[in-house]
């Protein structure tokens, strides 16, 4: 609330070009969003961002899990995993548009290959930490094959899976947008950009915001996942990293 | 593991990803044109080293960086502890603090432009707002981390509430001033280049642009790669440094085995 | 039942060789109660993990009802010292202790059966639902007791899973384990380096050496065999046998500080 009465008072007094008072730029959001651009720019750009994301996560767990049981294959993958997450996300763009050209595929190939660092080292990690006095129970016990990876590694690494998911999630915002703006004809980045080159202040405003709030939407959403798939973790006490 | 010490198995990882990049294209199995060898990509690398270009480049994308990164770093530290101490001013901000700190920074990349264009400018808009907020949020928990008892033992012993900041709550704070410092140097990094890369001000990421448009392929590899070497470079300097300026505090010492 | 022949162990690391287990020799009888103790860092739990299958011996043998020990045996329950780490902090008390028999594909009645005995049986039929972390200590390794229970295997390992609970839980689990024991018949190795447990609950305690590891006595507890904690303690008998173990485990610290050196073989 403060934030917004702020916005009013800098903007009211100050009656800068390129700062509207919110009220206008309320007034623009619905008239801008709430209309076909919702389905032509919002929709295809969260469908790309969900593909992404979840394709990141397959691929990301469905390498962590084996690199994390194997010493032998994690000191092996180490250097270069660590070399691949240390390359800042979006420069990829341009190399993917050089690989898949400019349509849709590139744009989830694009976050798939921002997102995947992130889920895939975090798993890596979690695994490699499982507790051995567990791992021993199930081995007494009989749980293998793939109830054992269900029932132990992915519950047990989940923590840690979650936090490469939360580094991962803003991760693919950013490329979401930023895949747009480099090439493309439709989606959030695209327009937004459009707004600020024929200075329809308002609306890049209106855009800027709707960001925040999808950003701000989503972490809301995961927090709910997380406290669900957590609960037990954190009911014992464990650290909110 | 089998007798080899670990570096070897990382050193057989890296020749195996260098082996696969240097064979797919080689193969015909990815178009040359789009993916060239590896040991083409670093013949261009070497090659672009010995330019004074890129050398530039990269002094633009450092300092946007380090410029950044101390803006961001310095506001963060005194409205944390600012906001962390004062007495209901963390309740009152904390709703905006929350609805902020998600807001993805790319957002802000047309207002950048907007207000500074092309320059360095719109480059430390987007570095400072994406690494104030890591560092703010490591500030506030290690403020509200202070003891409650040497914190009431403190005032009743008069201290001032400089020396209060001094003695007591800077040396809680200062492990998770660490860890904001650690993550918002890896986000100011790929903010910086990013910012380049989009808006088109000077730095390594407006050269990798300008490579890519003109269809220099292993030129964009090369750059892309140094990215990242930068990026380990970055990620390895801020760590030892954490673990230089936390070498008293028992948070890192009882890490260290007796 | 239960026949361990000549086992030894040695860990190997890059450049030196520890010899924790040199040569065990011993055996537990069907439906016996048999107490293993030793001074500290002798490799009892070495030897659990040997007996368990989950760490392969460098030589000798296990063996089950003759079958010689490979991997984990089906017809083997473990419960372990440390009950914090071996329950699983995401399943209810109920699924904890149904899990394996869902790996063993118990059919669905006779599973739910099996669970809601064995979780009255250790007094905890009204925290089924509950998650782990929610009970005391004492209870979490109640629950370890019951997944074994439920699992009716044929040999029961116990590796000192009452060194981490406070004293007066400790004669109660004690006594718990002594009616289960009873009730299912099973065969229990019961590892301690608790001597006053190992004289109280078994029918047999072996007494290990210092490491590297051989068995210095196999001695037979000849105490009756209802046994509680108030008048079995203050028998006469059970002093002297505690003394007797106590002193032979005296003797095997000794043993130890005089060579120091055989620790490492070359």
């Amino acid at each position: 609330m403060l934030l917004v009465l702020g916005w009013w008072a800098v903007s009211a007094s100050g009656g800068t070009f390129y700062l509207p008072t919110p009220g206008e730029v309320a007034a623009t959001f619905a008239e801008t969003w709430f209309s076909q651009r919702l389905l032509d720019d919002v929709l295809p750009s969260l469908a790309r961002l969900l593909a992404g994301y979840v394709l990141a996560t397959l691929l990301g767990v469905g390498l962590g899990v084996p690199i994390g049981l194997s010493p032998r294959l994690r000191a092996t993958a180490e250097p270069v995993l660590e070399f691949f997450r240390a390359i800042p996300p979006p420069i990829l763009v341009p190399l993917v548009m050089l690989l898949a050209g400019i349509d849709n595929a590139m744009k989830v190939l694009v976050i798939v290959s921002g997102c995947v660092w992130p889920i895939l080292l975090n798993t890596v990690e979690g695994v490699r930490a499982l507790d051995e006095v567990l791992s021993d129970t199930c081995r007494m016990y009989g749980v293998r094959g793939l109830s054992r990876l269900r029932r132990f590694t992915l519950r047990g690494a989940s923590p840690q899976i979650m936090a490469g998911l939360r580094q991962a999630l803003s991760i693919g915002i950013i490329l979401m947008v930023i895949s747009e703006m480099f090439a493309s004809s439709s989606g959030l980045g695209f327009t937004i950009v459009l707004f600020q080159r024929q200075f329809q202040i308002a609306e890049m405003w209106s855009g800027i915001v709707l960001l925040g709030l999808l950003g701000f939407a989503l972490s809301v959403l995961f927090r709910w996942l997380e406290r669900r798939v957590l609960s037990w973790y954190y009911g014992r006490g464990g650290e909110r990293a | 593991m089998s007798g080899l010490p670990r570096w070897a198995h990382g050193a057989v990882g890296l020749a195996v990803m260098l082996g696969v990049m240097e064979a797919v294209p080689r193969l015909g199995l990815v178009d040359r044109r789009f993916l060239p060898p590896a040991s083409e990509i670093l013949a261009t690398l070497a090659r672009e080293l010995a330019t004074a270009e890129l050398w530039l480049a990269l002094g633009e994308t450092m300092r946007g960086w380090a410029i950044g990164l101390a803006i961001a770093f310095c506001a963060a530290v005194v409205l944390g502890v600012i906001i962390g101490t004062v007495p209901g001013l963390r309740a009152a901000t904390h709703s905006t603090v929350e609805f902020l700190r998600p807001i993805p920074s790319v957002a802000l990349i047309p207002l950048a432009t907007l207000l500074f264009g092309a320059s360095l400018g719109s480059t430390l808009l987007l570095v400072v707002y994406a690494s104030f907020w890591q560092v703010l949020i490591q500030v506030l928990y290690g403020v509200a981390d202070v003891d409650r008892v040497a914190y009431d033992t403190a005032r009743s012993y008069g201290l001032s509430a400089w020396s209060r900041v001094r003695h007591l709550i800077w040396p809680t704070a200062l492990p998770y001033v660490m860890t904001g410092l650690r993550l918002a140097a890896a986000v100011a990094f790929i903010l910086a280049v990013t910012a380049e890369l989009v808006i088109g001000g000077p730095g390594l990421g407006l050269s990798i642009q300008v490579a890519q448009s003109s269809g220099a392929v292993s030129t964009v590899y090369a750059l892309v790669v140094l990215a990242g070497l930068v990026g380990i470079a970055v990620n390895s300097a801020v760590r030892l440094l954490e673990r230089r300026v936390l070498a008293w505090h028992p948070s890192v010492r009882s890490e260290v085995p007796a | 039942m239960l026949e361990v022949t000549g086992l030894k162990k040695v860990y190997q690391a890059p450049g030196r060789s520890v010899e924790a287990l040199r040569d065990l020799t011993f055996r537990v009888d069907a439906a016996e109660l048999v107490c293993v103790v030793g001074p500290s860092g002798c490799g009892k739990t070495t030897l659990l993990r040997c007996v368990a299958g989950l760490l392969p011996a460098t030589a000798g043998t296990v063996r089950v009802s003759g079958e010689p020990v490979k991997g984990p045996p089906p017809s083997m329950a473990v419960v372990f010292q440390e009950y914090g780490r071996s329950l699983f902090p995401w399943m209810t008390v109920w699924q904890n202790v149904e899990l394996p028999l869902q790996e063993k594909k118990v059919p669905r009645e006779e599973r739910r059966r099996r669970v809601a005995e064995s979780l009255e049986a250790v007094g905890l039929a009204e925290a089924a639902s509950a998650h782990p972390w929610q009970l005391s200590g004492g209870m979490q390794q109640r629950v370890a007791i019951a997944r074994a229970a439920a699992y009716e295997p044929k040999v029961l390992l116990m590796d000192e899973p009452f060194a981490a609970v406070d004293a007066q839980t400790r004669a109660d689990l004690e006594d718990l384990i002594l009616r289960l024991w009873r009730d299912l018949e099973v065969t229990t190795l019961f590892v301690t380096h608790d001597i006053d447990e190992a004289v109280y609950l078994g029918q047999r305690v072996i007494v290990l050496s210092s490491s590297p590891t051989v068995v210095m006595e196999d001695l037979k507890i000849d105490l009756p065999p209802q046994r509680d904690q108030l008048t079995t303690r203050s028998l006469p008998r059970f002093a002297e046998l505690r003394g007797h173990v106590y002193a032979q485990i005296q003797r095997a610290r000794g043993v130890r500080e005089a060579g120091p050196a055989e620790q490492e073989a070359r």
